[in-house]
Parts: C-alpha cells; sequence; structure tokens
C-alpha cells in the first residue's frame, strides 16, 4: 500500500505567529463588543474559552496520536450529566422510593460482569458458551425485575418538577472533575473495543458510543429526566438578580455611570471567564508539558511512524487509549462548564454538528499537535459559527428587500438562513484540509 | 540486436543508486537469469527495465525501441510481462478471472489465448474456479505466471518466481519456464536459488552491488570454479 | 392452530415484513458505503446526506409531476422521478470527487483524511438539503396507501389478526431485489465489474494489468450515486421525508458493511438484513404473539419488549462492537483491518 503522508510539522510561514492571530481574534471579539454589543462579545468569549477546551481535548486524540473521534458529542454530553449529577440537590423521595432497587440493580450488573469474567476465565469450548449465555439471560430477567419498578417509582416522584434522583448536591466545580472522570471511563470502554482497528472504524465506533450515551440520557429520566431537562442548577458565581438588588452594587454602577443590570450581566459574564480562563490556562500548561515531555515525543512518534514504533516495541494500542482517555476526560470537563454557564441540562441540545463535527473544524483550522492552534481554532471557528447566524439572517434580510412582501421565497431565506451556517463550516474543513492542513498554529 | 537490451544503468530508489553500470540483455527463447547476493539489485534490475524505477543513466530499449520514461503499462503494451514477486494474484477472484484481467489490455479479451495457458498449465486448468487466495504457493506462482502470459509477451520478466515453494513445486516451474521459453518468448528471470537456475539458463548475470561481475552461458557460470565458491558454494536460502 | 395462524400474522406484520423492509433499504445504503470503502478505501461518513439529497430532488420531481396532474395508477409517481433523481446525485457525488477527494488521492494521504473531507462534504450537503426543502416531515408517496388492507385480510381469512401490506414496503423490497441482482451481474459478469473487484483485491497488480484507475473510481461513484438515491427513496416512501433522519442511518448502515464484511458486496446485503431484523425483533413487544402462542390460563402482563423502541440504534452499536470484538474481518472477510 501507497505510504501515508503525514499532515504535521514542517516551518510556519511569517503571518503564522502566534501572537498575530491572537491579537486578530481579539480584535474580532473587541468589534463585536463596539459593533454589536458588549454582552454578546462576553457571551461569545464565554463559549470560544470552552470550544477552545474541547478542541485541546481533540487535539491530545487528533494532533497527538492520529485519532479520529466522532464521538465528541457523547463526551461533552456526559460532562454535563456530571454537572447535574454533582450539583443538583438530592430528591429524598425518589431516593427512598427507588434507590434500593437501583443499588441493587447495580449489583446485578456487576453480577453479570463478574459472572461473565468467571465463565470466560474458569471455562472453556461449549461450557463457557453455556455458561455465559446463562449468566447474560438470568442476568437479563432479574435486572428487569428490580430495574423496571425502581425507575417507574423514581419517575413517580412529583413528574413535574423532578421525577428523579437528583444530585450529590455538592459544589458545582466538582462536578466539572466528575465530567472528566465519567468522560475517562466512556471512553476507557469505547477505547478497549475499538483502539488498534483502522482509523475509520475507531470513527464509526464513536459515533456509535455518542448515540448510545445521548440515547441512555434522553430516556432514562430517573437519571437525568430525559428531555424534561434540568433546570435551575446552583452557580459558582453570582447571580444578576442579587447583584442587580444589592444596594452597595448600584451605587457602584452609579458612580460608573452605567446601567445597574448592564454592570450585573458583565460582571457575571466576567466572573465565569475568570474561572473558565482558570481551566484553560491550566490545561492549555498542563497539555505543553506533556507534548514536550518523553510520553509526548512518543505519541507523535507513533504516529507518524507506527510499524516503525511497534517494532520498537512500544505498546502502540496502550499509548492510543491513554490519548483517547486523556483527550475524553478533558471534553468531558468542558461539558460541564458549558452546562455550569447555561445553568440547566437540555439532552436535546446534544447535536452531532454542533459538537463533534464543529470542534473538528477547530482542530484542523487551528493547528492539530498544536495547543495555542487548538485555542486559537477554538475561538476562531467558535466566533465564526456564531456570527455567521447573525451574517445568514442579515443576508437574508438584504435579499428579502429585493423580493415581494408575501413572496414564498423571502420567508423561505429567513429559515434556510440558519442551515448556511453547516455549509459554510463543511467548506471551511474541506479547504483547511486542502489548503491548510498543518492549521494556522502548524506544529512545532 | 537483441529483443531487450539494457545497458549502462545506473538508478536508485533515494538518493543514493542501488545499479551502479548494469548490462542486461535477452533475445527471443533466451533464458536469461540474474542472480547475485542480497542488495545486489537483482530486483531493482528488472523493476527499471520495466519501468518502475527511475533511470539516471543508462538506455533500455524494447525491440530496437528506446524505452526510457515509458511508464509500465505502456512497456505491457508494448510487449513486456511481469510476475511480481508478492501480491502477483487477485486472491479474491476466481483463477479464471484472474487470466481475464491478464488480458484486460487486449481487444479480444484473451478468448483463444486462455486455452493456451491452460494447456501450459494444466494444475490452473483444474482449479480454474477456485479464488486464487485459497490455492498452494506453487499453483498461486503458475496462476501469476499464467496472467502475465494473457498478454502474450515477447518478453517475460519474472522477480524471484521460486521464492519461498519447495523443491518439486520449484522444478515444475522451471519446467513450465522453458515451455514458454521453446514458444519464442525471451525469459528474463531473478533468482535466489542461484544453482537451480542457472541450470535452465542460456545466459547467466551474476550481479554483485549493482554491476555485472560475471555473464556466461548458464553451464560455464556452473562450472567456474571462482562463482560456485564465491555464490553457490554455501547454503542458498 | 388458529392461534398460531394469528400469531404468525402478527409477527408477519410487525417483524417479519417490516424487517424485510428495513433490511433492504439498509442493504442497499450499505452497498454504496461498501463499494466505496472497498474502491476509495475510505468510510465515507456523507453518504447518509447523499442519501438525503437524492431524496430531496426526487421529492421536488415528484412536486412538479404532481402539480401537473401525473399518476401512475397505484403506485407513487416518485417512481418516475428515479432517473433523473439518480442523474442529479451522480453528478454531485462525481462533482464532490472531482473537486475534494481527488486531490488527496493524488497526494496519497492518511485514509483519515478522507474520512475527515467527507465529514465536511456531509456538512455541505446537510446544509444544502436543509436550505432547500426544510426540516420539517414531508410525506411524498401517493397512489394507493396499502395493497392489502388489515380489515381485508380479516374478511378474506376470517382469521382475529389481519395482514397489512403496504404499497411501499412491496415496492421496496421488489426494488431492491432487482438493483441487487442487476449489481451483483454487473460486477460477476462485465468487464468493467471485474475489473472493480480486481482494484479492489490488487491495487498494485490492476494497475499492472491496463486498469484505469480513474475510470474505476468514476464508475464507483456513479453506482454509489445510483444506490444512495435509490436508497433514499424507498426509505422515504415507506417512512417520511426528514433530512436528520439519514444522518442517524449512517450508524447501522456502518454497522451492516462492517457486519458483512467492509468492502464485500455479498456482505453488506446480509449485514443490512441481520441489522434489520435485529432492530425490530428486539424492539418489539411480543405480549399479544405470547398471547396467542402460550397456554390458555396464561396473560402476559409486561410488554415482552426485549428493548426500548428508543434504544433501536443501541443494536447496530451493539451488533458493532461484538463484531469488532469477536470478529473484525465480518461475516465473509472483509478488508484487513
Amino acid at each position: 500500500m501507497s505510504a501515508p503522508t503525514s499532515t504535521h510539522a514542517h516551518a510556519p510561514a511569517a503571518w503564522q505567529n502566534p501572537w498575530l492571530l491572537f491579537g486578530i481574534m481579539a480584535a474580532l471579539l473587541l468589534l463585536t463588543g463596539f459593533g454589536q454589543s458588549w454582552i454578546l462579545a462576553l457571551t461569545i468569549l464565554q463559549l470560544c474559552m470552552i470550544s477552545a477546551i474541547m478542541t485541546l481535548g481533540v487535539n491530545v486524540q487528533w494532533g497527538y496520536a492520529g485519532l479520529f473521534n466522532a464521538g465528541t458529542m457523547g463526551f461533552v454530553a456526559l460532562g454535563g450529566m456530571a454537572a447535574v449529577l454533582a450539583a443538583y440537590p438530592p430528591v429524598p423521595e425518589a431516593w427512598s422510593a427507588g434507590g434500593t432497587g437501583i443499588a441493587l440493580s447495580a449489583l446485578v450488573i456487576v453480577g453479570i460482569v463478574a459472572g461473565v469474567v468467571i465463565a470466560r476465565r474458569q471455562l472453556t469450548g461449549l461450557a463457557r458458551l453455556l455458561a455465559t449465555l446463562a449468566v447474560l439471560v438470568l442476568g437479563y430477567v432479574l435486572f428487569g425485575q428490580v430495574f423496571g419498578p425502581a425507575t417507574d417509582a423514581i419517575e413517580a416522584v412529583n413528574p413535574a418538577q423532578t421525577g428523579f434522583l437528583g444530585g450529590a448536591g455538592v459544589r458545582i466545580l466538582l462536578g466539572w472533575a466528575l465530567g472528566g472522570v465519567l468522560a475517562a471511563g466512556a471512553a476507557w470502554i469505547i477505547g478497549k473495543i475499538a483502539i488498534g482497528l483502522r482509523s475509520d472504524y475507531l470513527a464509526i465506533a464513536t459515533l456509535g458510543i455518542a448515540e448510545i450515551i445521548l440515547a441512555v440520557i434522553k430516556n432514562e429520566d430517573w437519571l437525568t429526566r430525559g428531555v424534561k431537562n434540568v433546570t435551575g442548577l446552583p452557580r459558582p458565581v453570582p447571580y444578576e438578580v442579587d447583584l442587580q438588588t444589592d444596594p452597595g452594587f448600584i451605587d457602584l454602577a452609579a458612580s460608573w455611570g452605567v446601567e445597574p443590570n448592564f454592570l450585573a450581566s458583565v460582571t457575571v459574564k466576567l466572573a465565569f471567564i475568570g474561572l473558565f480562563a482558570i481551566v484553560l490556562v491550566t490545561l492549555v500548561y498542563l497539555a505543553e508539558k506533556a507534548l514536550h515531555s518523553p510520553w509526548g515525543r512518543m505519541m507523535r512518534a507513533i504516529r507518524d511512524r507506527p510499524d516503525a514504533a511497534a517494532a520498537m516495541g512500544k505498546d502502540v494500542k496502550r499509548r492510543h487509549l491513554q490519548a483517547f482517555i486523556i483527550g475524553s476526560a478533558i471534553c468531558g470537563i468542558a461539558g460541564a462548564m458549558l452546562v455550569t454557564v447555561d445553568g440547566q441540562f437540555t439532552p436535546g441540545s446534544y447535536q452531532p454538528l454542533r459538537f463533534t463535527f464543529l470542534v473538528l473544524v477547530m482542530v484542523v483550522v487551528g493547528g492539530s499537535g498544536n495547543n495555542f492552534g487548538s485555542v486559537l481554532g477554538g475561538f476562531l471557528i467558535w466566533f465564526v459559527w456564531v456570527q455567521s447566524e447573525t451574517l445568514g439572517f442579515a443576508i437574508a434580510d438584504l435579499a428579502s428587500t429585493v423580493l415581494a412582501e408575501e413572496s414564498a421565497l423571502r420567508a423561505h431565506l429567513n429559515e434556510a438562513a440558519v442551515h448556511l451556517r453547516p455549509v459554510l463550516m463543511g467548506l471551511i474543513l474541506v479547504l483547511a484540509l486542502r489548503f491548510a492542513p498543518r492549521g494556522l498554529i502548524p506544529e512545532r | 540486436m537483441s529483443l531487450l537490451a539494457a545497458n549502462n544503468m545506473r538508478g536508485g530508489y533515494g538518493a543514493a543508486d542501488i545499479l551502479q553500470d548494469c548490462t542486461i540483455s535477452c533475445d527471443r527463447g533466451e533464458v536469461a537469469v540474474i542472480v547475485g547476493p542480497n542488495g545486489a539489485g537483482k530486483s531493482t534490475a528488472i523493476k527499471a527495465i520495466f519501468g518502475m524505477m527511475n533511470l539516471r543513466e543508462g538506455e533500455v530499449s524494447f525491440g530496437g525501441k528506446t524505452l526510457n520514461g515509458m511508464p509500465p503499462q505502456a512497456r505491457v503494451e508494448a510487449g513486456m510481462g511481469m510476475v511480481p514477486q508478492t501480491n502477483n494474484v487477485f486472491p479474491g477472484m476466481t483463477v479464471e478471472e484472474n487470466l481475464e484481467m491478464g488480458a484486460f489490455l487486449r481487444d479480444d479479451g484473451g478468448a483463444g489465448v486462455i486455452e493456451k495457458v491452460y494447456e501450459l498449465f494444466p494444475a490452473v486448468y483444474e482449479k480454474r474456479n477456485q479464488h486464487a487466495g485459497e490455492l498452494s504457493g506453487g499453483q498461486r506462482q503458475q496462476v501469476a505466471v499464467g496472467r502475465a502470459m494473457m498478454t502474450e509477451p515477447s518478453l517475460l520478466i519474472l522477480d524471484e518466481p521460486t521464492a519461498g515453494v519447495s523443491p518439486i513445486v520449484m522444478d515444475e516451474l522451471f519446467d513450465r519456464i522453458l515451455e514458454i521459453a521453446k514458444t519464442g518468448v525471451a525469459i528474463l528471470m531473478v533468482e535466489q536459488n542461484a544453482r537451480q537456475a542457472l541450470e535452465i539458463a542460456d545466459t547467466g548475470y551474476v550481479l554483485v552491488q549493482g554491476q555485472n561481475r560475471y555473464t556466461d552461458t548458464g553451464a560455464a557460470l556452473l562450472a567456474d570454479q571462482e562463482v560456485r565458491a564465491t555464490f553457490l558454494g554455501g547454503d542458498q536460502s | 392452530m388458529i392461534d398460531i395462524a394469528n400469531a404468525f400474522i402478527l409477527l408477519s406484520n410487525f417483524v417479519l415484513i417490516p424487517a424485510v423492509t428495513y433490511g433492504a433499504q439498509l442493504a442497499l445504503g450499505a452497498l454504496g458505503i461498501t463499494l466505496i470503502y472497498a474502491i476509495l478505501r475510505f468510510a465515507n461518513f456523507a453518504h447518509g446526506d447523499t442519501m438525503a439529497f437524492g431524496t430531496m430532488v426526487a421529492i421536488f420531481l415528484t412536486w412538479g409531476m404532481q402539480a401537473l396532474g401525473w399518476s401512475l395508477g397505484g403506485l407513487p409517481v416518485a417512481l418516475l422521478s428515479l432517473p433523473f433523481a439518480i442523474l442529479a446525485t451522480v453528478a454531485l457525488v462525481i462533482g464532490t470527487d472531482k473537486l475534494v477527494y481527488k486531490y488527496f488521492r493524488e497526494k496519497r494521504v492518511d485514509p483519515v483524511i478522507f474520512v475527515m473531507a467527507s465529514v465536511g462534504v456531509m456538512f455541505m450537503m446537510n446544509g444544502l438539503v436543509r436550505i432547500f426543502i426544510g426540516t420539517g416531515d414531508i410525506n411524498f408517496a401517493d397512489g394507493s396507501r396499502f395493497l392489502i388492507r388489515a380489515r381485508e385480510f380479516r374478511d378474506m381469512t376470517g382469521l382475529d389478526e389481519g395482514l397489512a401490506l403496504r404499497t411501499a414496503q412491496v415496492i421496496t423490497i421488489v426494488v431492491a431485489v432487482a438493483v441487487m441482482a442487476g449489481l451483483f451481474w454487473f460486477l460477476q459478469k462485465t468487464r468493467t465489474g471485474k475489473s472493480m473487484r480486481a482494484f479492489s483485491d490488487n491495487e498494485d497488480l490492476a494497475l499492472l494489468s491496463g486498469i484505469k484507475p480513474e475510470r474505476v473510481v468514476m464508475v464507483t461513484w456513479i453506482i454509489a450515486g445510483a444506490l444512495a438515491t435509490i436508497a433514499g427513496v424507498l426509505y422515504g416512501l415507506d417512512k417520511g421525508f426528514r433530512p436528520f433522519t439519514y444522518f442517524q442511518l449512517l450508524l447501522p448502515m456502518f454497522a451492516a458493511a462492517i457486519l458483512g464484511g467492509i468492502g464485500q458486496p455479498i456482505g453488506a446485503v446480509v449485514g443490512g438484513f441481520v441489522i434489520a431484523f435485529s432492530e425490530v425483533g428486539l424492539t418489539y413487544a411480543y405480549r399479544r404473539v405470547l398471547d396467542y402462542l402460550g397456554p390458555e390460563a396464561w396473560e402476559p402482563d409486561g410488554l415482552y419488549q426485549l428493548l426500548e423502541t428508543e434504544y433501536k440504534f443501541a443494536v447496530s452499536f451493539l451488533l458493532l462492537v461484538i463484531v469488532l470484538l469477536v470478529r473484525p474481518t465480518g461475516i465473509f472477510r472483509g478488508r484487513i483491518v
């Protein structure tokens, strides 16, 4: 078979100076602030940072290890669920109604897994097959007996407002860590199955796991409220309402000559941005250390010359699994952060386009293999994604002025404007792969 | 004028030259065998003759015409046939389909030729509806040669056709190759099993480090003390 | 005896016939994917949205024909639009090949780059379809909906359960069988088809034999585009058209292709039916069937549904995981991983 060419690592051009590019990015945000609104600019900045973190995660998988993860959406959703599980207060009635049932179900699952493992270890041939089947069938029946009634009971407890177990009621910031852990766990499972196979297979397998995770989140109301959504999640920063009604704050606003509501919004957003910045800077620091460590060098060697690396005795599968897990964990943290800033968990908002594939564009455009490139890619592409919707509406409006008031085309244009975004993103991805495969800030 | 005349070839894959001034020629009905130690450039020489590698110096002419720069497919159309060392059949296709693919370049689809190939390789005829990948090593080699013969080439190039086969199968293959030579086809063969190959060779080329070291008839080379000591004495694995 | 017949009718109505129909649709889709994998050697993530595009063109043409007052007796007039929809889709995929994939082929990049590029193409097709036809449900099947109605069947046979056979189901099966037969004949018996199999089997040797790579590539896209259009239209006639569904079909189609052995057309067909039967079979509530078949006194109280309908796609994924764990080359030993 013909040798693949790596898309990584060459000397960058003069304009590919990180300072210049980040400067341009900052200018774009400032322009938004001046031209449209500061609230908008800050909102965009918040999500830019979250996107940057997701891109960092995907970069560890793609840039360091050459793994194509088509299921980022699932890991982000797990992170969001973790935020809920950590921060939402527990619902005592639900626990008493179904808590034991759920615990028993968990025990049954453990029993099934243990049974299968023992059967596979201790027996061979037909006995092993029969034993495994017996364990699975018995386990399934048992599970059905305890699980169904338990979940029904939980979901019956005040379905309008809760109808689920709730969470642990701890600080939501712990949820961010839990998001990383849950995502890492899921990544371990899927990685064990699919890593070591051809890259297309990993892509398909991760596509699948994301769908499964989403299906579970949307259907297991007893755990996540499903599509009823979880609102009113606690915050690590003050609420605008509290600030707006605080006399000291109102005075402060007056002394600066701004509206207290405006200042409150800005303050809250800046607080979130500050928090996110801490996480982002920490992650970039760690990622950079990892990249330049022996581990990082080995990863890139394996990526560029897998056969040579394998011949030298490097355990390629294990290294790939490590990268896959770390990258997914980072995406999980980002997912928790996203739910925190939204204040709610909306399973329906997890679309493959918005999460998996948009982040892919961010990595490719920003510069796969380069952490600063990933951050830039996250910022820039998110900015384009948000503003292209505005732009689309503007274009649709402009075009409509030419058309008649009641024209069907005019109505259609307005609807269609939203869908120009994916076309634009697809075009950007293809153009980037073709003309700038190493990205804006390429790997050094 | 020989059918094939490759003179003073110099070239290699990267910056370094593997061939250093190599001259090979082969005429109709002649069995020419290239032998030599590993890394001598035997496979490189025939790859250059077939157009799979560019030469820095030297000239390859075929039927009086210069071939330099012509891609392999064009050389097949001009009358060369090539049997690669590995991956030389379509494993997922039947033997008969393999032969049909060999005749792909022909306008007539190889209707008459396939009978001749079956006559030449009766074992292949028996397995004609089996997948080539299921055959034994020796049978697969026969299919590979048969495939190359479907264009009725005037020159047949073989890259280590007996690599990894048992001695009986090797004898069988060499017999077939001699049969083909009798029909007037020029045979150019690289071989690791030097002794057995030289036994059937009209001309033997011993290459060392990309250059012709000894060139003589097969029998003469076998009789030569120096050649025997250096290349044929020890075990040829 | 009557009970067995009733149970059988129930199973046919709710499991057998839907599974065969869905299996045929998946098989056609998976065939396109497997052919692209065999020749172009990458997993084409844009295939689902290619199906959406083809169906979209068919719908527009159908509306045009309906506006002109055309009809096709009991059959949906959309069938007439198929050839033109196929032409449009083939033009689209050949266009994307020339503009996107050809460059990467010449550069001999890693297959994963092709997959990423196909993601970009998917984005664009997805957006374009939504721009042109919107995101709502569209039902474009006309003509008679049923070949046999449940009530007619009950009247005819005197059984309690009625078998309903929808036109769309029969069309799917007939068209799919014809297309698959045609495709297999093409691959096994024609010179071009054999050259494609040769190219997939051993590319270097194929080139040596004088097989022209760009011609093989073009024929592959033509066939894949046609298969995608047909699969998409059949699915849309059967289950209604919504752009988003075709992306969701990617997982079962990929699972079918891999289960059968990716790169092997027969594998795609077998895989399609295995996935379809599993999905339908595992999510059906067997209560009434058990009611008929079980002993008189026993009245099943649960639904006896092995898996909730929402987890339909989990079935494909589960089968995919099992294949990857147990035998990654699939049933018919596709390309080596």
